[in-house]
């Protein structure tokens, strides 16, 4: 009894400790995990995958530093995808921080071999956008005109004198969009506005904990995939044959919620066995 | 007056949007076009008034000594540091936004390592109260804990691994776990969604008719 009772009001010291050396230790020693996509990732993968060479994608970018472990590998692996198919990408964020993650995320693809060798140009393949304040408006907005809702680039260059958003009105000139949020404004805006309003086709990608409140639009279309947290990022590594973060750190996210599990069961048999000793 | 042109303002705006949203033609998307530029406009100066009450909230905080005043001291210093660098785009040529410039630097390696840290400092706390609160003191709380169990172990691959060798699919746990999210869960969440949707209606329409008035402050 004294041991349960003790289990019940366990140091959370402990706990704390476990946690670290579940995520810390499988970094150093690696070990690899095969993955089984959900639908919902290959569903993203699938509606990518379909696009014709030469289409223009919209990559909204709704995270800070702090979903970014998250988020990140998921833009990577979006931007490694539409490169490699020929498609162009416009790069925004109504996340002040966003479009400064995007930029990070593209360094990190052109450190690659094989899209260094391919050569892409600022402007001409890819441009960003930047930081727009005014959340779904600005969506919105975007629906009626993009030239008048972002007149430069982040880096404040004219978009006319961008050769990839010549011909770009509004979302009538956008083949799909790839939203990666991690709360509000967010993926809900982009699916309100962006393919209710406009019919922009889209996918989305988000931390985990946001995952399931994502699950409806799914079920109704709305949304072609969704990558949720971490393992969603993971799947969509697998499913382009990319390596990444999202992989790589998979085996830590595993043996830390099987920590967790194991501490639930243990807490719950303590519980059990403390109130049946107290009944008597 | 004061009150007047407010609710005034607030019913055509809401009024305009409404039917513009259904009818996108000359005049209602013209209007609904102004308005938007207009807002984005409102927008960023509520950027503007957010670092204006950073700077009063941490500079009273400092002024009085109040308890962690030391930090508010951090807070003013480390705006003032980030916005004058970008606002005098110093070390950059064109735009602080550029890779390389002082302003990303800092980004980079002080705003983004700090971020981090405090979102991870989360798992310890997430796993602390995991072990505290699941616990199945009746029916309600054990369906949770039961649902809990196969999507935190179905949705890693882990949890594959621990069931891989029966011979039905569908007693996986990633399987489990998949159906869960996409049954259960999606009706909820649905649930949820219809309840806010409802309560956002209603309260723009009180907005938009001039009945909720608190917004504009008073008793």
């Amino acid at each position: 009894m004294g041991f349960f009772r003790g289990m019940l009001n366990l140091d959370r010291r402990i706990i704390f400790i476990l946690i670290a050396g579940a995520v810390v230790v499988p970094l150093f020693i690696p070990f690899h995990l095969k993955m089984h996509p959900t639908p919902a990732s290959q569903g993203l993968y699938n509606a990518v995958e379909k696009l014709p060479e030469g289409s223009t994608v919209i990559i909204s970018g709704e995270y800070d530093p702090g979903t970014a472990p998250e988020i990140q590998p998921m833009m990577i692996g979006a931007l490694k995808h539409c490169f490699r198919k020929g498609i162009k990408v416009i790069l925004m964020g109504l996340w002040p921080q966003g479009p400064a993650l995007e930029g990070q995320a593209l360094q990190e693809v052109f450190k690659e071999k094989e899209f260094k060798e391919m050569n892409l140009q600022y402007g001409k393949d890819y441009v960003n956008l930047g930081y727009k304040a005014g959340g779904a408006v600005v969506i919105q907005s975007m629906g009626t005109s993009i030239p008048a809702t972002f007149p430069t680039d982040m880096a404040g260059t004219p978009i006319e004198k961008l050769p990839l958003m010549k011909g770009i009105r509004n979302f009538n000139d956008i083949t799909f969009v790839l939203d990666f949020s991690a709360g509000d404004p967010g993926t809900p805006a982009w699916v309100m506005f962006a393919h209710d309003r406009f019919h922009v086709p889209m996918a989305a990608g988000c931390t985990a904990v946001s995952a399931p409140m994502l699950y409806p639009y799914l079920q109704t279309k709305q949304l072609s995939g969704l990558l949720g947290g971490l393992k969603g990022a993971a799947d969509y590594e697998w499913l382009t044959k990319s390596s990444g973060t999202g992989i790589r750190y998979m085996p830590s996210q595993s043996i830390a919620h099987l920590v967790i599990v194991i501490f639930i069961i243990i807490g719950n048999i303590a519980f059990f066995v403390v109130r049946k000793g107290e009944k008597r | 007056m004061r009150r007047e042109i407010p609710l005034f303002i607030t019913a055509i705006t809401g009024v305009v949007f409404i039917i513009a949203y259904f009818i996108p033609h000359p005049p209602f998307n013209q209007i609904q076009d102004l308005f938007q530029t207009w807002f984005q406009i409102i927008a960023a100066f509520a950027i503007i008034l957010g670092v204006l009450n950073l700077m009063v909230v941490n500079g009273d905080k400092v002024y009085r000594r109040s308890k962690g005043w030391g930090y508010s001291v951090i807070i003013i210093l480390s705006f003032l540091v980030m916005a004058g660098i970008g606002t005098f785009k110093l070390g950059s040529k064109a735009s602080p936004l550029e890779e390389g410039t002082p302003f990303m630097y800092l980004f980079y390696n002080v705003y983004y390592p700090l971020t981090s840290t405090v979102f991870a400092l989360l798992a310890f706390f997430v796993a602390s109260a995991s072990f505290r609160a699941f616990r199945a003191r009746n029916k309600e709380a054990a369906l949770l804990l039961t649902a809990a169990f196969f999507v935190m172990l179905g949705r890693v691959p882990i949890g594959d691994y621990l069931t891989s060798w029966i011979p039905l699919k569908w007693l996986h746990l990633s399987t489990i776990a998949n159906w869960i999210m996409a049954y259960p869960n999606m009706a909820a969440q649905r649930a949820i969604m219809i309840g806010i949707a409802l309560g956002i209606i209603s309260t723009s329409l009180r907005l938009i008719l001039g009945i909720e008035r608190s917004y504009l402050g008073g008793d």
